[in-house]
């Protein structure tokens, strides 16, 4: 068996184990290391009084400061509200035009709406606003369904063709899809719509394609092809394209009739976010 | 007085000594979740996946997902301002594993449902630079070309009842039928898939209605994410819901 014995250079006691004449020192831990982790121990015991802690048979200990971290994010999101209140009480009482003529409020609902626009709409129109195919760009004054401030502050509400059931609703037919034209028609089609813009298009599939264009296009797009907003349907005659405006592009949205989804807002976001993101994207530049 | 000396000369005794202090970390810590009545609230809307859904989230682990996007709210105030109500424990407790994750690369995804639409799912997930350019995600092009064999959904489905999805024979029988009719539009069995499956929404998620594809999966999971559950008959203040 083992001897312990005191260690000549350090004056330490051994563990008593030996290995080929090698023995280990029992040197003790230090003081403050074994101070700081009765510490540790009393510290515990405190906050198993003070804080939620043990499991019971029905629930468990609350401890005494009744600490909730639930409780704690509601307040915080309370003091939240509160800090914006004074502006945000403003905003929630002011009609949209009154926030643009005050500069105070026009300023807090642009901050509030750039914020709230990076989080929720920065995903499709991306983060400067600019759009990309399938999704409008906001900087720019073309509207599909209109903007003045209240256009803006409905489209967000209730979205395009959404879940919500006063959603802004239209549909193109899919014309080459669904086989609701020949393909030589779409082709006389795809070169009026160019025409309309001024792009190069052959002459006579164009005036091949005058009278199906007023047959099947000018009761959403107009008899001038300058689209109607009550339809949310684009203006053909300008150079700017939604799902883009080559030739192929053109004829591949005849064929396919795309529509895009915008979602409804009205029930994720507050009034006050609402309000303040229609005078954000109002106030980036093409708003009516 | 106790002597250490033994345990550390018999390994077998160590070993059942290692096993008790364990069990004891176990039996505080995890053993009083499966019988404590508060530990998952009382909330209404919460159901069972529909099959289309329930084959959507079993790509979105096999696709490993939850490696780059949690599934988890946590009750701070920063994050309830952008993401919305933290999370519930009753939101996952049809969870075989739960999608928690533990690091967010991307953002969160457990309110992400009705957020954004289908077509910016399908642009989104085909290539996610088309839309997000600063996103470092992988494109998932191949899920709309990928059929769904609907053949094993029936067995899906009765895995999960064993586990505590409370499907019924009913929801199990039509499996197949209603993982179909939930991506085809007009389809015949809608109204009964509907009555079997509060709030589903019942749509073409993957712009092909002639198939039935992975990205039809995937998009009505991630569009079911976060919906469920009725915040406006949920007390959060109520003692029960307390933490």
């Amino acid at each position: 068996m083992s001897r312990k014995e005191i260690d000549q250079a350090t004056g330490t006691e051994t563990t008593g184990h030996e290995w080929d004449g090698i023995t280990e020192l029992n040197t003790p831990l230090p003081r403050w290391w074994l101070w700081v982790l009765y510490a540790c121990i009393v510290w515990a015991v405190g906050y198993w009084i003070l804080y939620p802690a043990w499991p019971t048979l029905t629930g468990y200990t609350p401890g005494i400061l009744g600490q909730s971290q639930r409780d704690d994010v509601a307040q915080a999101m309370l003091q939240l509200k509160s800090s914006r209140e004074a502006q945000g009480r403003l905003l929630a009482s002011a009609t949209l035009q009154q926030i643009e003529a005050d500069p105070n409020l026009l300023q807090f609902a642009r901050e509030a709406g750039k914020s709230a626009f990076g989080d929720n709409c920065a995903t499709c129109h991306g983060s400067g606003a600019q759009g990309f195919k399938g999704y409008p760009n906001l900087n720019d004054d073309i509207w599909l369904w209109g903007g003045t401030l209240d256009d803006i502050k409905h489209t967000i509400q209730v979205g395009v063709r959404s879940t919500h059931p006063d959603a802004r609703q239209s549909q193109m037919p899919a014309f080459g899809r669904d086989a609701l034209l020949e393909p030589k028609q779409i082709a006389d089609l795809t070169e009026y719509v160019v025409s309309l813009s001024g792009g190069k298009a052959d002459a006579a599939a164009v005036a091949r394609a005058e009278p199906l264009f007023k047959e099947q296009c000018a009761a959403c797009h107009g008899d001038d092809a300058k689209g109607k907003r009550e339809f949310g349907s684009p203006n053909l005659t300008d150079r700017e394209w939604l799902y883009g405006g080559t030739k192929a592009d053109i004829q591949a949205q005849i064929v396919n009739g795309r529509g895009g989804v915008m979602p409804t807002w009205g029930s994720r976001l507050d009034p006050m976010t609402i309000d303040a993101l229609a005078v954000y994207v109002h106030s980036l530049g093409g708003g009516e | 007085m106790f002597n250490h000396g033994i345990l550390e000369r018999n390994s077998l005794l160590l070993v059942v000594g290692i096993l008790i202090v364990v069990a004891i970390g176990g039996i505080v810590e995890i053993a009083p979740l499966f019988y404590l009545e508060s530990t998952i609230e009382k909330v209404q809307g919460m159901r069972p996946y529909t099959p289309l859904e329930l084959t959507g989230r079993t790509i979105y682990v096999r696709e490993g997902c939850y490696l780059c996007h949690s599934q988890m709210i946590r009750p701070l105030r920063d994050e309830v301002e952008r993401y919305g109500h933290y999370s519930l424990a009753a939101e996952s407790m049809y969870d075989h594993p739960f999608q928690w994750g533990s690091k967010r690369t991307g953002p969160d995804l457990a309110r992400v449902g009705a957020k954004y639409s289908d077509e910016w799912h399908r642009a989104h997930l085909a290539d996610p630079r088309s839309v997000v350019p600063e996103s470092v995600m992988p494109p998932y092009v191949f899920l709309a070309n990928a059929d769904i064999n609907v053949d094993t959904i029936a067995d899906a489905l009765k895995a999960g009842s064993m586990v505590g999805m409370p499907y019924s024979d009913d929801m199990i029988a039509n499996a197949k039928a209603d993982l179909i009719a939930q991506a085809t539009p007009d389809a015949d069995g809608i109204d009964a898939f509907k009555k079997r499956y509060a709030k589903a929404e019942a749509r073409d998620f993957d712009g092909d209605p002639k198939r039935v594809t992975e990205m039809d999966a995937l998009i009505a999971y991630l569009q079911m994410l976060g919906t469920l559950v009725d915040f406006k008959t949920y007390q959060a203040d109520a003692p029960e819901n307390r933490r």
